[in-house]
């Protein structure tokens, strides 16, 4: 897909996110929003999910192990017209299958229930082993905040990865340096990440998460990548496209107001 | 009526304990600002850490802390810190008896729209099946900010449950909170409604859907339980209901059970709680109106039971 027909994807997925999170009055626009532009790289080009198999287990996977950027999920979902975009605001609300956190067992397409960090990336771990048992060439992915590479979990699961040479596995992690308390490397370092993530026997890509080219080549390489597991350490801007979110902790779990929703969504449009 | 969640209490009565005492370290993982643990660092940032999204880690540095002579609160959401940080918290914490006061916030299902994978409601029972842990679940901000003071000089691990949505003030006035000690709020015959945290609020309102006076009791602490009163309430009544924001498994309702059989009380029991199921994304009250915490669903269940 041309880089333009992604941007395009992107910028409307992030206009989902932010009516996601006004019309439910709570959720995580900041983590989603800088999410947006892999998780469009992942469901437009990267992954072979379709309207055909999104309810089947034979085909590539996705594991959003930071489970509160549902909003990016659910709305790229929307944009592959596998929800209704309508659906998208009932968000959080009671009854609805758009839950705070992914669950898998309420809306076809989720591939693994996450919320509770650090989980998700086993999770990934156990679906490529079984692709392995199975002998398919499906590829695993999933997505890690940089604040949840300080569960110890984390780790278990990358040592784990590595030692059971799972080529088929490509675990992205969101570098946006910031958590819910401050930034990463204030509240509790995670760095160096690359060196820790090659002296676990992984093979590590670093890349500008917003852009396409090398979100593309990434995932190129890491599918060429035979022997070991591939990190994507993608450097992100928490909040990114909505200027008065960017690079604000304060945005990680917080709702816009009306005006808020108004301004950030006539930026986006302007884009 | 004021309105307000007991996680304020915490962070105002840790503010005055680190005051008073240099012996008191403070820990949280990634959400100080939500437990409101984050008010300690405006007394003293060296004996706050924020120890990361790493619940497990951060029990087992706070067993370090009081292994050294330390008062140690260790704070996160209900979750994670009983769920994530269970073993940590039982063989680093429990085994030892160690001064470590985990205060948990965020607890049950008005946790609201983060949904079923944040809504604690199994925190009690992990807890209170660890020999040697003290349980608490404060139901208001007075109640609340005495009980964290209190536990803070009780010999050895302490759990609070803590809320997140602000919770109407029940307590009287001169309130003195006594632990271990259940609190008789309203004198009624017939049917007693023993609830504990969030669900005092609810029980005493469901009284007023009620055509009889029933005996209203607030169980701050659920371990150690109130034998004697529990024995004399089931004696004095023909229904005992127990209401909580928890699983009706292994919290309120089952301590309050064990002791009645094991007393031989002749009085029914029936359990408001949780039913056995995971939450779901929602606002607090219209999730205490699905899942039967609200005070219609309590004034059914008596009617039904009696
Ligand atoms: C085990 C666990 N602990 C704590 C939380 C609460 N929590 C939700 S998001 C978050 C911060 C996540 O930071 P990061 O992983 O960097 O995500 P991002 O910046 O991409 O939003 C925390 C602490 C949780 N969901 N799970
Ligand atoms: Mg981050």
């Amino acid at each position: 897909m041309k880089n333009i027909e992604l941007e395009k994807h992107a910028n409307s997925i992030r206009k989902s996110i932010v009516t996601e999170v006004f019309y439910a009055q709570s959720g995580h626009p900041g983590g989603s929003l800088g999410a947006a532009d892999i998780i469009t790289s992942l469901y437009f080009e990267e992954l072979d999910i379709n309207d055909e198999n999104l309810d089947s287990v034979d085909r590539d996977r996705f594991v959003l192990s930071k489970g509160h950027a549902s909003p990016a999920l659910y709305a790229a979902f929307a944009e592959k017209g596998w929800i209704e975009k309508e659906e998208l605001k009932t968000f959080r609300h009671l009854g609805s299958r758009l839950q705070g956190h992914p669950s898998m067992r309420l809306l076809p397409g989720v591939d693994m229930s996450t919320g509770s960090l650090g989980q998700g990336i086993s999770c990934a771990v156990g679906m490529a082993l079984a692709n392995k048992l199975d002998k398919n060439d499906h590829r695993i992915y999933t997505l890690c905040g940089d604040g949840e590479c300080q569960e110890g979990q984390v780790w278990e699961a990358i040592m784990a990865a590595a030692h059971h040479k799972l080529d088929n596995l490509c675990i992205i992690i969101d570098n946006n340096n910031l958590q819910i308390d401050g930034k990463v490397e204030d509240v509790m370092s995670i760095y160096p990440l690359d060196e820790k993530m090659k002296a676990f026997n992984c093979h590590v890509i670093e890349i500008d998460g917003h852009d396409f080219d090398q979100i593309r080549a990434a995932f190129k390489e890491a599918r060429e990548t035979k022997g070991q597991p591939t990190v994507i350490i993608a450097k992100t801007v928490k909040g990114k496209g909505v200027s008065f979110m960017e690079n604000q902790a304060g945005w990680h779990g917080v709702a816009p107001n009306e005006e808020q929703y108004h301004a950030a969504i006539k930026e986006l449009e302007a884009c | 009526m004021a309105s307000i969640a007991t996680r304020i209490a915490y962070g105002d009565a840790l503010k005055e304990l680190l005051q008073e005492d240099e012996n008191i370290v403070v820990l949280d993982a990634d959400l100080a600002g939500s437990t409101k643990s984050a008010e300690a660092k405006k007394v003293d940032p060296a004996r706050h850490f924020d120890m990361g999204i790493a619940e497990g880690n951060m029990m087992s540095v706070a067993a370090g802390l009081a292994a050294s002579g330390k008062i140690a609160f260790a704070s996160t959401f209900a979750m994670f810190a009983t769920g994530r940080g269970f073993e940590q918290i039982r063989n680093s914490i429990g085994y030892p008896h160690l001064n470590v006061k985990v205060c948990a916030s965020h607890a049950g299902i008005s946790v609201g729209e983060d949904g079923a994978s944040h809504q604690c409601i199994e925190d009690i029972n992990l807890m209170r099946g660890i020999p040697g842990m003290t349980v608490v679940v404060p139901c208001d901000y007075n109640e609340a900010k005495q009980a964290v003071r209190a536990i803070a000089y009780h010999e050895g691990p302490c759990y609070v449950r803590l809320g997140r949505s602000g919770v109407e003030e029940v307590t009287p006035e001169g309130y003195q909170f006594e632990l271990g000690k259940g609190v008789v709020l309203k004198e009624g015959t017939k049917v007693a409604l023993v609830a504990t945290g969030s669900m005092v609020q609810e029980s005493l309102k469901a009284c007023e859907l009620l055509d009889f006076e029933p005996t209203v009791v607030n169980i701050h602490t659920i371990k150690p339980i109130d034998r004697e009163l529990i024995v004399e309430l089931a004696n004095s009544h023909d229904l005992i209901v127990t209401c909580e924001e928890h699983s009706i498994i292994g919290g309120l309702g089952s301590a309050v059970a064990e002791v009645m059989a094991e007393a031989g009380c002749p009085c029914k029991l029936a359990r408001v709680g949780v039913q056995d199921v995971f939450g779901e994304s929602g606002k607090p009250k219209e999730l205490f109106e699905t899942y039967g915490l609200d005070p219609q669903s309590i004034a059914n269940v008596v009617k039904n039971n009696l």
